[in-house]
């Protein structure tokens, strides 16, 4: 039996969902003009004014914001509301520049968190359950977002944050956990540890996961099923529109419910901007309807996606977003096919090497080439020649499968991947085309 | 008791074995025994030296990646067939041989082999009952 955390919403009737959007979208349009100038100059260059917007039909008439405008507004530029009215920030790692900061009202949190425990009860939570918080607590949203969903559900709550491995555990074993929330590949490392430790997944209390915040596979979502014993369900968000729980998997596990009563989904071609049908894949822009401290209107994700209003088995109507192919951002044509620093990294994370890489990009005779440089780890390093090359053997046909082109993988001395700020150069592209 | 041998993770490209001995060297390591065994891409040094402790701690400092794996060492006298003789022990015992190499030292007239085997506590067991003298990694310093 599929329950719901709000089945009223969750299981509306299409044109219910097109109504609410329709009258929270006015109302939100109207409150960016009024409160965020660096909007309004934006729909004052389109020519666009709240008159013109009478429904959703009409968002494409919006313009779009980027992480650009988000960087440039740094940090209250787009705050829609006075700072004492505000009661939270959290903020992106900054990782790919300067760091966002996102703001919350009470009311922001209440709504966000409703999102995340949706997701919990999709993935069966009850009260009954012990819901494990393995994501990092403080400015990122994992963890605070999955503890207000755990709270709202009446989950007893363990608010591990991340890391501190045996501790996780221990915590497992002695509170017989039964929901765990954490990134797949830390979910990945705990069902490895867990296996070395002995534990066969009949021993291991858990019976979900809710994982999210990064890229990860099929393939990995068995592993970790079948390690652990349980069922893993996908969760998706942004710090700029809330944090997880834009979107969630249910018992279907074939797709994530966007949460449309508070988000306006859209797939564009990241190129011309201009609206794709549903199924087609593009980029994703989120309009988010109720936000109150960070209004974001057709915020471009750079998530490569696609839509599905398929019926689904669970019941629910909210449209469902694919697994994120990759990033508009970081897309490589490679012999015609597009490639994604992310699937490399998947198949390097499935295989139980870091994510660290440096993907070489060539021509060499008007044919591209793709090398993958990988880091040689203590873990993975072995006296045994033939062992490391069967290994080396595996990622290369794991990439072939995945991009369906075929990569040559070197691997190379620890840390000797060029990093600057920090953060490692993940694509060298050589080619002069 | 098996000597512990340390396999060194290096790039098979021009200059990687002389950033490696650099370390070594500037740590006043003196290495008793070296192999280097290469593929296209990378290649794995092996070294025995004295002090296993330090010089790990030293490479892992540095940013190496390397790992202790088990070795037996025997003397050879320095003749037609000797090596032959202690083949013939593991032979006739089922004892795989994965790679192995060889070193001077322990003076004039014999050398020393190393054998990286399936099972090196067995390995040792027949060597010794055969008489064949065995290095402890005790004996490393004074090689």
């Amino acid at each position: 039996m599929e329950r719901y955390f709000q089945k009223e919403i969750e299981c509306a009737p299409r044109e219910e969902i097109i109504r609410i959007q329709n009258e929270k979208l006015v109302k939100q349009v109207k409150h960016v003009w009024d409160d965020v100038p660096y909007y309004r100059r934006k729909m004052e260059e389109k020519g666009v004014t709240p008159e013109d917007i009478r429904s959703i039909e009409d968002l494409h008439k919006l313009p779009f914001l980027s992480k650009a405008d988000l960087r440039e507004s740094y940090p209250y530029g787009l705050l829609g509301c006075p700072l004492k009215e505000c009661v939270r920030i959290h903020s992106t790692s900054g990782t790919t520049g300067r760091r966002v900061v996102a703001f919350y009202t009470q009311k922001d949190l209440d709504l966000w968190t409703d999102c995340t425990a949706r997701a919990i009860v999709a993935a069966g939570g009850t009260d009954e359950d012990v819901c494990q918080v393995s994501y990092g607590y403080g400015l990122f949203t994992g963890g605070a977002g999955l503890d207000g969903g755990s709270h709202k559900v009446g989950c007893l709550t363990v608010p591990t944050s991340s890391g501190n491995t045996q501790r996780q555990i221990m915590f497992i074993q002695d509170l017989q956990t039964t929901i765990l929330c954490c990134t797949p590949s830390y979910a990945a490392y705990l069902a490895e540890t867990m296996e070395e430790m002995g534990l066969a997944p009949e021993d291991i209390p858990l019976k979900a996961g809710i994982f999210g915040a990064e890229a990860w596979s099929e393939e990995m979502r068995r592993d970790i099923e079948q390690k652990m014993g349980i069922k893993a369900y996908d969760i998706y968000g942004l710090t700029e529109l809330s944090g997880p729980g834009v979107a969630f998997e249910c018992s279907a596990q074939n797709g994530m419910h966007i949460n449309e009563d508070h988000f306006i989904a859209e797939v564009i071609d990241p190129d011309t901007g201009e609206p794709l049908p549903d199924g087609e894949q593009g980029e994703l822009v989120f309009t988010s309807l109720d936000k109150r401290a960070f209004p974001l209107l057709r915020y471009r994700t750079r998530d490569i996606c696609v839509l599905s209003r398929e019926k689904c088995s669970c019941g629910r109507t909210h449209v469902k977003m694919m697994k994120p192919r990759g990033r508009t951002d970081d897309m490589l044509i490679i012999r015609g096919v597009n490639v994604f620093p992310s699937q490399i990294e998947t198949v390097l994370l499935n295989h139980g090497y870091p994510a660290n890489y440096q993907i070489i990009v060539d021509r060499v005779n008007n044919s591209d080439t793709l090398d993958v440089h990988v880091e040689m780890t203590p873990e993975m390093f072995t006296d045994n020649i033939a062992d490391i090359t069967k290994r080396q053997k595996e990622l290369v046909d794991g990439m072939k499968a995945m991009l369906g082109i075929k990569a040559v993988v070197t691997l190379v001395a620890p840390k000797s991947i060029t990093r600057s700020e920090g953060k490692a150069v993940r694509v060298i592209d050589k080619r002069k085309i | 008791m098996s000597v512990k041998q340390i396999s060194i993770f290096v790039e098979n490209k021009p200059g990687t074995m002389h950033d490696m001995t650099q370390v070594l060297a500037d740590h006043s390591i003196d290495i008793r025994a070296l192999s280097l065994t290469e593929t296209e891409g990378f290649g794995i040094v092996r070294i025995i030296v004295d002090d296993v402790l330090e010089t790990t701690s030293v490479l892992k400092q540095e940013g190496y990646v390397c790992r202790l794996t088990p070795v037996v060492i025997a003397e050879i006298p320095d003749e037609p067939g000797g090596l032959n003789r202690v083949l013939t022990i593991f032979h006739d015992n089922q004892i795989n041989v994965e790679y192995m190499y060889a070193t001077l030292g322990g003076g004039a007239k014999r050398a020393l082999m190393i054998f990286r085997v399936d099972d090196d506590k067995r390995a040792e067991r027949e060597l010794r009952e055969k008489h064949i003298q065995l290095i402890e990694q005790s004996d490393i310093a004074e090689l």
